[in-house]
């Protein structure tokens, strides 16, 4: 017999590897390659044709890509941090409730729920010049006489998609910091309170240390999340007008998908990666060095 | 001066009543101990003291100021928590520090004080490690260390070493009473322990189902305690506890026929016919020839000895009378067989008479 058997552990884990090599790893090395060719969605031939470097070197040229990612990053960070703000502070209150609490940790998740498409589509009608609630309230109440043009005006259209994005996440955050509460010994509370810590102190000096590693939890999800956001921007202004609220995601699809160059899109897919590693592999060393403190161990 | 006085102190859990109406005054610089079962309302009462429990009805002061409204931080208390409490960020000296850090102090005075609680308690060595790192016994000192620092008008422990296995206990002990000799602060400090309770306490506080039983010295509560509940909740073993009926002015008849006469202490407060029990320590009932030599009156006692525990310095030795289980001692102890029969003499002075019905102790 000269047919060797395979060794029990590769056996074992022939099923994993040839799942994951079938949704994981031939779709990366497919786009990876594609990044190299000048594929055009409408022209298959093209996949054969190796370009090279060109649509990095393109890429890193390219104003468009560089505002898109530039916006990209001041939209995850403002995100992430006013999600973070108003996450802790409704976990503080949730957390104070003693009433009922159960129900509003459910009605908490409720924006979860959501499609991000139909959370783009209600806040499209909501920020709408012409029919949009916010518009109508101002001008009924006479803060503003003329209609404000929430999706167009730049500045005004990311705040809309802002505000849609921190609408519907916030919740992870106040779920993931209530855990933390929840979690939080009573001890070292009243401790501080013994040792003349105000509510204030306690807090600062006590609670917030505590609550460092869920936070990072949350901002490491979060911000794989925002990374890519698409669907509530391609909804609520598709990019536009004019690409002033253009992401990385939606700059992608829309070179891949309308201008059929997915081997451009996908060049851009790979430098774009960067910035997602890059956050997450900084909030994860926030995380342990949080962990760490605590004596949870790395 | 920093006396604390509770008066009619009362603490209700929505129906339910923890503490009903305690009374207590402690003097500038005592010791006193709470002591009593589980959930007895010890750490509640304590922490009404500290201000971290609402108080529901009565008064507390400390230091002449009703407390009663202030947050535990204007009432310049510290407090040793069961499981220490410490703050698990923070490195042993930052834990030490904490609460002068909260206070403003100067760095240097911070410095200084944190040395000085650091040098008391041996903690010199670990004062860069956190909390996690540490052994149960470092962080109880580490938990004391943070006390000290504060250099408070009133020490608060609940029940801080029965974390500890009993070497350490034993040890701790010792160093807490070291640490009120040398400091000499009023510190109150709840224990479920009746042998921490003698040996810390210059006063115990005994407490039942949310009620003061006894207040006392050690020896008092010792020696004369009030009802049978505190004669069997303090000493070790408890007090032996027989059932009987005063059969005659000066009779006490226990089971079936076998009478002893009527400790002089209780002669005057006995009516004929009244249901008694009848206590004793095991010190009290010895075998002729292994007991201490004092005059007194005695009653002889002829028993057969089912099991013994050798202690080294004594042994205890169970036997029965009329059909209830009780402990003696034996000093000098030689081997004993279970089976033997000794003569035993009662120290008919040292008996305690209480009523059958009440359980409260009779004296005249
Ligand atoms: N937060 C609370 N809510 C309701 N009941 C409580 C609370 N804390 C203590 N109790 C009750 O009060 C009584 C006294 O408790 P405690 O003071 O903790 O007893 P211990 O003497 O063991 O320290 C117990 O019956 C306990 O169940
Ligand atoms: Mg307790």
């Amino acid at each position: 017999m000269f047919r060797r058997r395979l060794p029990e552990w590769f056996v074992l884990l022939l099923p994993a590897i040839l799942v994951i090599a079938a949704v994981v790893l031939i779709p990366l090395l497919f786009s990876l390659y594609s990044s190299f060719t000048p594929y055009r969605l409408t022209r298959p031939s093209s996949l054969w044709r190796w370009v090279g470097t060109a649509n990095y070197e393109r890429i890193l040229t390219d104003a468009k890509f560089w505002s898109a990612f530039g916006r990209t990053v001041l939209f995850l960070t403002i995100v992430l941090n006013l999600e973070l703000v108003f996450g802790l502070g409704i976990a503080l209150l949730v957390n104070k409730v003693t009433w009922g609490q159960r129900t509003l940790r459910t009605v908490l998740m409720f924006p979860m729920m959501f499609s991000p498409i139909l959370v783009g589509f209600q806040f499209k009608f909501i920020f709408n010049d012409n029919v949009g609630l916010v518009n109508n309230v101002l001008q009924s109440t006479g803060i503003s006489d003329a209609a404000l043009p929430w999706l167009v005006d730049e500045k005004l259209a990311m705040f809309s998609i802002m505000f849609a994005e921190i609408w519907m996440s916030t919740s992870v955050f106040a779920i993931l910091i209530l855990a933390g509460l929840f979690a939080m010994p009573r001890d070292p509370l009243e401790a501080a309170k013994v040792d003349g810590c105000t509510a204030f102190q306690t807090f600062r000096h006590i609670t917030l240390p505590f609550l460092m590693p869920f936070i990072f939890i949350a901002m490491t999800i979060r911000s794989l999340d925002v990374a890519r956001a698409y669907d509530i921007v391609q909804i609520m202004t598709g990019g536009g007008p004019a690409r002033r609220t253009e992401l990385l995601w939606t700059l992608m699809a829309r070179t891949g998908y309308v201008d059929a160059r997915m081997g451009l899109a996908n060049a851009m897919g790979y430098v774009s990666i960067l910035l997602s590693i890059v956050f997450t592999v900084y909030f994860f060393r926030k995380l342990s060095a949080a962990r760490a403190e605590l004596g949870m161990g790395g | 001066m920093t006396e604390v006085t509770l008066s009619n102190v009362v603490k209700k859990y929505g129906r339910h009543q923890a503490v009903h109406g305690i009374d207590l005054a402690i003097a500038d610089g005592e010791f006193v101990v709470l002591v009593g079962p589980s959930g007895c309302g010890k750490s509640t009462t304590l922490r009404m003291i500290a201000g971290l429990e609402a108080i529901t009805g009565g008064e507390v002061s400390i230091g002449g100021r009703v407390v009663n409204d202030l947050p535990p931080r204007e009432r310049n208390i510290s407090m040793v928590f069961q499981n220490y409490a410490l703050y698990p960020h923070m490195t042993v000296a930052e834990n030490l520090g904490f609460s002068l850090k909260i206070a403003k102090r100067p760095e240097a005075e911070i410095e200084r004080s944190v040395a000085e609680a650091a040098a008391i308690l041996g903690l010199d060595e670990l004062m860069e490690r956190k909390p996690a790192e540490l052994s149960g016994g470092q962080r109880q000192r580490v938990a004391m260390g943070r006390a000290i620092v504060r250099q408070p008008d009133v020490f608060l422990f609940d029940e801080p070493l029965s974390n500890l296995d009993a070497k350490l206990r034993t040890q701790m002990r010792v160093e807490i009473k070291k640490l009120h000799q040398k400091v000499g602060n009023t510190i109150i400090y709840v224990t479920h322990d009746q042998v921490e309770a003698m040996t810390l306490a210059d006063r115990i506080v005994l407490m039942r189902d949310g009620y003061i039983v006894q207040v006392g010295t050690p020896l008092d509560l010792f020696n004369q305690p009030v009802d049978t509940f505190v004669a069997t909740f303090i000493g070790s073993p408890p007090m032996n506890l027989l059932a009987g009926e005063v059969s005659a002015p000066d009779r006490i008849t226990l089971g079936e026929g076998l009478a002893v006469p009527v400790p002089a202490s209780a002669r005057g407060g006995l009516r004929v016919g009244q249901k008694v029990q009848f206590g004793f320590r095991a010190d009290n009932l010895m075998p002729v020839g292994h007991a201490v030599e004092e005059a007194g009156q005695k009653a002889q006692l002829r028993l057969t000895v089912t099991l013994t525990e050798p202690l080294g310095t004594e042994t205890l030795l169970f036997t029965e009378i009329a059909g209830t289980e009780v402990q003696a001692k034996m000093l000098n102890p030689r081997p004993v067989t279970p089976g033997e029969t000794f003569d035993f003499e009662l120290m008919l002075d040292k008996c305690h008479i209480f009523d059958a019905a009440s359980g409260n102790a009779i004296r005249s």
